[in-house]
């Protein structure tokens, strides 16, 4: 907690001198060192070539709790982008921002600026049911709602009337099942419980069930964290795939999967936003010390 | 010596067996700081040894009390001349009462005798042999009980296990009591429900359309045949039951909803105690309001309306008793939305579903299976309610179904027939055990179908 407040009092500070967050870090680099070790603003590239989610000066409190602090993050069209970083960063947090899931908690308040495709997504104008519907969630533990197969899949579809007769449907649901590499498995059983399948198979019926309703954004909060290894290489490969079409936002503990899924990293620490950079440029070439430590294990 | 002063004694020898116990186990290994070379923490050779010196000495008093009196009778009765001792069991019994009176220093009925005096003074002098025995028998055994125990403790000696075993042994006896309990009151409402079988048929209780229990005290008198149909009994029971469920689940289920899932936490922290409030006004008091302020206003509306209403009418009785059922069907109803997974209302949240839809597309068939078994309790409770009906629905066993005439229910049945002097063997008095009887395994009918819901349903959101 004391560090906490510590780091808050930090972000204020630097927020002035932050409007030029992208250039700053090379000046500011203390020229013996060769890495950041101050916190406050991003290292690395928060930009990217053509962005589709914008996030700029996010903070979020829990009550009094200062959960994220100032970040900005540019989420680009079909890309795949991992939020890593120790337990109670705040990347779940930053992710639950973009499809506004904090909403449903009393005492959560989202400050800043989100852009869905150059729309405000905490504009007056903006239902954060639509919102959803175009950005989906993936989420840690595989959550079938307790019906059948096919009804876990349609159930999206249905409540936003994207079919019109039963055929359309059942089309709809072949798809994202194919998608999602489930089909095989399951087409003779659409009608059995989602429930009873197993921890992966359930897992990728969670993101059969989130494409079915064709968004644009895929959120995926953990997504491997409850499943074995043979069950997160297939959802991993299914990510791979699925970035052709959608831009996903990955929040992983693992740097191994973060390394094998995504193209940029976003290394996130109490509520700040340390580094952002492509994936191999992370993993090999640090910017910024915390985030070293991170990855090579000395926290976290 | 007295009993109290008996058990005190008894408690003070336990709590230095616990003292004498544990520094035994200490001293055995050398010393507290040793303690780990025990088997078991030392306390537990304490529990060991207070426990062997109370439970011989317990059960041997128990034993003793509950024998005392009957050997105490024999003795005295084969001590008496033998001109009492031919008189008959009855004659005997009373006999044996004056005894006891005059040996209380009660009044005795009829002349006293010295056979009379005599055998008191014998009674009381038994009593007070058999007293310092007890007394004797329960404190030697409490002693030796706590030697052999406290001999018994070594180092490797496993009191831990041996105490947890005989704290098991405490808690299946206690379990048991409960269960032993409600199969002697089954069995006790069984034998006189099958007392009434045997004058008036199965076939006419169950089906007969009838329901007038007066029977006839001579056989001269006329209108008071006595007729055991209970349909029109179970008709308005149901028909009552049907009225508060009417009211109770829709209104405690949206309540439920609305506290659950949509209320702040400043509303649901004022509303939850007022609905517990509500649930905790004893029965008779809605009875009054039930009589007093709803059946009035039912039969006032009613005519205004054009029907014709009983000033006690079943449809006042089911309104309150609804009102009653409301806060058992919201809270359990509210359990069971709460133990929904709160993954499953993201999942749904997160593709986009609007709470509404949330709510009966999700939530609900999930907490389907709890709200089910909720509602089933309820209606037992609403069978088995007794003071409502009783105060506001009536006597009379119309054979109807509607709901602004006076009908009668199977406990106002119960309550009438057992009310006031009765003789214990006529049909009118034994068929209030009949109708328990039907009412117990209704109810036990509708736990076990809402247990069986609410077990099979359970697991599908693991």
């Amino acid at each position: 907690m004391t560090m906490a407040i510590m780091t808050e009092t930090e972000t204020t500070e630097n927020r002035t001198s932050a409007t030029a967050q992208v250039d700053l870090p090379d000046e500011k680099r203390d020229p013996p060192a060769t890495i950041a070790t101050e916190l406050g603003a991003t290292v690395g590239n928060v930009r990217c070539e053509n962005p589709f989610v914008v996030a700029e000066n996010i903070d979020v409190y829990y009550g009094d709790n200062h959960a994220i602090k100032n970040v900005t993050l540019e989420i680009g069209k079909s890309e795949v982008i991992a939020l890593i970083g120790p337990s109670g960063c705040g990347k779940s947090t930053f992710l639950r921002c973009l499809n506004r899931m904090n909403d449903s908690i009393e005492s959560a308040r989202v400050t800043g600026k989100i852009t869905l495709d150059g729309q405000d997504i905490y504009g007056k104008g903006l239902d954060p049911v639509a919102l959803r519907a175009r950005v989906g969630m993936v989420f840690q533990k595989p959550n079938p709602f307790p019906k059948s197969i096919y009804d876990n899949v349609a159930y999206g579809p249905r409540i936003h009337g994207l079919a019109t007769d039963r055929a359309e449907l059942d089309d709809i649901v072949h798809r994202s099942l194919e998608r999602a590499g489930l089909l095989k498995e399951v087409k003779d059983r659409m009608d059995e419980p989602g429930t009873g399948l197993s921890g992966g198979q359930q897992q990728r019926l969670c993101i059969a069930r989130t494409i079915a309703v064709d968004p644009e954004v895929i959120l995926m909060d953990e997504p491997c964290s409850a499943l074995d290894p043979i069950a997160t290489a297939r959802i991993e490969d299914l990510i791979d795939e699925l970035s052709e079409d959608y831009a996903i936002v990955i929040v992983t503990h693992s740097m191994q999967q973060a390394a094998r899924v995504s193209r940029r990293v976003a290394y996130f620490h109490l509520g700040l936003l340390v580094e952002v950079d492509e994936t191999d440029k992370i993993f090999t070439n640090p910017q910024h010390r915390l985030t070293e430590d991170y990855i090579t294990g000395r926290i976290g | 010596m007295q009993s109290t002063t008996l058990i005190l004694l008894l408690a003070a020898i336990a709590v230095s067996a616990f003292y004498l116990g544990r520094s035994r186990s200490l001293a055995l290994v050398g010393g507290p700081r040793k303690g780990s070379a025990l088997h078991s923490l030392p306390g537990y050779y304490g529990y060991f040894t207070a426990i062997w010196c109370l439970l011989p000495a317990l059960a041997a008093m128990l034993i003793w009390i509950s024998l005392e009196a009957r050997i105490i009778v024999a003795i005295v009765i084969s001590g008496l001349p033998d001109a009492q001792q031919a008189l008959s069991a009855g004659e005997l019994d009373l006999l044996v009462n004056n005894i006891r009176n005059l040996a209380a220093g009660d009044v005795v009925s009829g002349a006293l005798d010295s056979v009379l005096s005599d055998a008191a003074i014998r009674l009381q002098e038994l009593t007070s042999i058999s007293r310092n025995m007890l007394t004797v028998l329960t404190l030697g055994l409490a002693v030796v009980g706590g030697v052999v125990a406290w001999l018994r403790i070594k180092p490797d000696f496993r009191a831990r296990n041996r105490v947890e075993h005989i704290v098991l042994i405490a808690l299946i006896v206690a379990s048991s009591i409960a269960i032993f309990t409600t199969i002697g009151i089954v069995l006790s409402v069984l034998f006189e429900a099958i007392r009434f079988f045997r004058e008036v048929p199965v076939a006419e209780f169950l089906f007969g359309l009838n329901w007038s229990p007066q029977t006839a005290i001579r056989s001269d008198q006329v209108g008071s045949s006595g007729s055991f149909g209970a349909v029109p009994l179970f008709t308005g029971t149901l028909l009552i039951t049907g009225i508060a469920m009417a009211v109770a689940v829709p209104v405690g289920l949206m309540t439920a909803i609305y506290l659950a899932e949509y209320s702040t936490s400043r509303v649901r922290g004022l509303a939850k105690p007022l609905l517990e409030v509500l649930a905790g006004i004893p029965t008779v008091v809605y009875g009054f309001f039930a009589a007093l302020t709803v059946a009035p206003w039912v039969r006032r509306a009613g005519e205004t309306m054009g029907f014709e209403v009983a000033s006690e009418s079943a449809l006042a009785a089911g309104l309150v008793m609804g009102i009653m059922i409301i806060p058992l069907v919201s809270s359990l109803a509210d359990d069971a939305i709460n133990a929904v997974p709160a993954a499953m209302r993201d999942g749904a949240l997160g593709l986009g579903s609007t709470r509404s839809e949330t709510m009966i597309r999700v939530i609900l068939p999930a907490a389907l299976p709890g709200i089910v078994g909720g509602i089933l309790l309820a209606v037992s409770r609403a069978i088995g309610e007794t003071m409502i009906v009783v105060m506001a629905a009536g006597l009379a066993a119309n054979l109807t179904a509607n709901p602004f005439e006076a009908v009668t229910t199977v406990t106002v049945q119960i309550v009438t027939l057992l009310v006031g002097d009765q003789e214990f063997d006529s049909a009118k008095t034994l068929a209030a055990f009949a109708l328990g009887l039907m009412l117990f395994v209704v109810t036990l009918l509708l736990n076990v179908v809402g247990l069986n819901v609410v077990r099979k349903y359970r697991e599908q959101y693991e």
